[in-house]
């Protein structure tokens, strides 16, 4: 890891890719961003329970959605960030894009896994099953595979830097991939059923449901964004950990 | 071009030399075939309907098996360390190693088809469609299981890592392989067999830089 | 109590397993991060007993 000299004044990429000066400047945020996080919470959910009226269609069931959605939202986005990260791996290999890579994965596996709870639990009452092989279920439970496939990899490797570069290779294959996935399950589907399928993107989104849905979005992507930081930190931690471990182990063994 | 042909000859002589390998997979495919008729029962015409299908896992399952074997090797005797400082660059030396590999992986398996089809009771249309869509797809599965096998490489246990990474990118190509029976869509098997061929030729083509890649990574 | 019509109970796992994986994530995530700040805190003592 380079370090950046005392006298010239650190920019900003500098102030991101440097694992030291990162816990300095994050140190500062995390709190902010914890409360920032439940704010929105307690606003999203006042909203949606006590003032938002059910939906004219839907009825109370709407209220499942203002979850539903901003998981399924987090758990594309999640890939989103892995993919960039990866990028910064893969290209300049970028220390904390190693380190946001892994901590994103299990919180996107997480977010699929929500997000695929939630549709089931929305789809018995207005499909009348909890699983349909509808397109967008069937992606996502994909989706989840990838997530999970990818954290398995990143468990395999004792090196947890080479890691990082393979799990990118993964994850650049898993970006490509993922839009045929999604055709072909497309493709799958109107093979297999008729267009009398019930279609989600049914009702015209009404204004009362929006206000809800935006806040509800807003509140789980500040949680994701203060869950990744946290993870970031604890893992850049966890790597200090190692490198001092390896220095207690070399003065114990009375090596050079 | 000659360093090329050169990987190619070396990997299937060594292949064909091991030719138990080579049996040990078809046996394998045939065997899959024949056991999920005993699960579903001996019903004749619901076995027909679903011969497609079980081909098409068994093929799956059977591509599966094969691909740790594909730089394995090379990576832990040093050829592969050996075969960088060659003419030829390692993007075009995954090439010829997928061929090769296809070669005597996903061709035998429509050789061996015959013995199904005729277990399964699959009709003549059926017979041919289902040699030409594993013709069309199997280079699809060895692309995304060399990409499986380079990222798992480096690693001593990595056996079970690689089909959990692979299987859920492979579904395209079971979905379009299947979907070429559906006698319910006019013109699906023509689609499909266009979109599977579609597919393999993007996965052989840019399969090899991300293995190579990875292979990279991993011999550092 | 909120009345949530028909569908109830479905609405009601909807928020219960959303707040149970959310909060086991939450859970999870500081857990972590205390026991890695537990550890390279010590660790650091270690050192610098070692260095006087």
């Amino acid at each position: 890891m380079a370090q950046t000299s005392p006298n010239t004044h650190p920019g900003w990429f500098t102030r991101i890719a440097h694992p030291g000066m990162f816990m300095g400047w994050t140190r500062h945020v995390v709190l902010p961003l914890a409360i920032a996080t439940a704010l929105a919470f307690a606003a999203g959910l006042y909203v949606v329970f006590f003032a938002s009226p059910p939906d004219y269609q839907m009825g109370d069931t709407v209220r499942m959605m203002y979850v539903h959605v901003p998981t399924a939202w987090l758990s594309q986005f999640c890939y989103a960030v892995m993919f960039s990260s990866a990028i910064g791996t893969l290209v300049w290999r970028h220390p904390m894009a190693d380190v946001s890579q892994k901590a994103a994965a299990p919180l996107g596996a997480a977010f699929t896994a929500l997000a695929l709870f939630t549709g089931a639990m929305w789809g018995r009452p207005t499909w009348g099953t909890f699983w349909e092989w509808d397109g967008r279920m069937t992606s996502t439970l994909v989706l989840l595979f990838i997530y999970l496939g990818i954290i398995a990899l990143w468990r395999a490797f004792d090196d947890q830097l080479k890691a990082a570069r393979i799990v990118s290779v993964v994850t650049l294959v898993g970006a490509v991939n993922i839009p045929i996935i999604k055709f072909s399950v497309d493709w799958w589907q109107t093979l297999h059923q008729p267009a009398s399928v019930f279609r989600t993107d049914g009702p015209t989104v009404d204004f009362s449901i929006l206000t809800p849905l935006l806040v509800m979005t807003l509140a789980f992507s500040l949680l994701f964004l203060t869950l990744h930081l946290v993870r970031m930190r604890t893992e850049v931690t966890r790597r200090r950990i190692r490198s001092l471990e390896l220095a207690q182990a070399r003065a114990a063994g009375g090596a050079p | 071009m000659t360093a090329f042909l050169a990987i190619l000859s070396r990997d299937l002589k060594l292949g064909l030399r091991q030719g138990g390998d080579l049996l040990t997979l078809v046996l394998f495919f045939v065997i899959v075939g024949v056991l999920l008729p005993f699960a579903v029962g001996p019903d004749r015409p619901l076995l027909s309907q679903l011969a497609p299908a079980i081909i098409w896992v068994a093929a799956l399952l059977a591509q599966l098996l094969s691909h740790d074997r594909l730089f394995r090797s090379d990576f832990e005797d040093g050829s592969l360390a050996l075969f960088r400082q060659a003419s030829l660059s390692l993007d075009g030396l995954v090439f010829a190693k997928l061929i090769a590999h296809w070669l005597l992986t996903g061709l035998p398996l429509v050789v061996a088809m015959p013995v199904l089809a005729l277990v399964l009771g699959l009709s003549a249309d059926g017979f041919w469609l289902a040699v030409m869509t594993l013709l069309a797809g199997t280079p699809a599965l060895t692309a995304f299981g060399a990409i499986g096998a380079a990222v798992t490489v480096g690693l001593k246990r990595g056996g079970l890592v690689a089909p959990v990474i692979v299987l859920p990118m492979s579904l395209p190509v079971l979905i379009f392989g299947t979907g070429a029976f559906d006698p319910a869509r006019v013109g699906a098997a023509s689609q499909a067999l266009l979109l599977l061929a579609a597919l393999s030729l993007v996965s052989m083509a840019l399969a090899p830089f991300a293995a190579a890649l990875a292979l990279r990574i991993s011999g550092e | 109590m909120i009345d949530l019509g028909q569908h109830w109970e479905f609405i009601a796992a909807t928020y219960a397993g959303s707040v149970l994986v959310i909060g086991a994530l939450i859970g999870w995530t500081w857990s972590a991060s205390r026991r890695a700040r537990t550890r390279v805190a010590r660790l650091e003592a270690a050192r610098k007993a070692r260095k006087a």
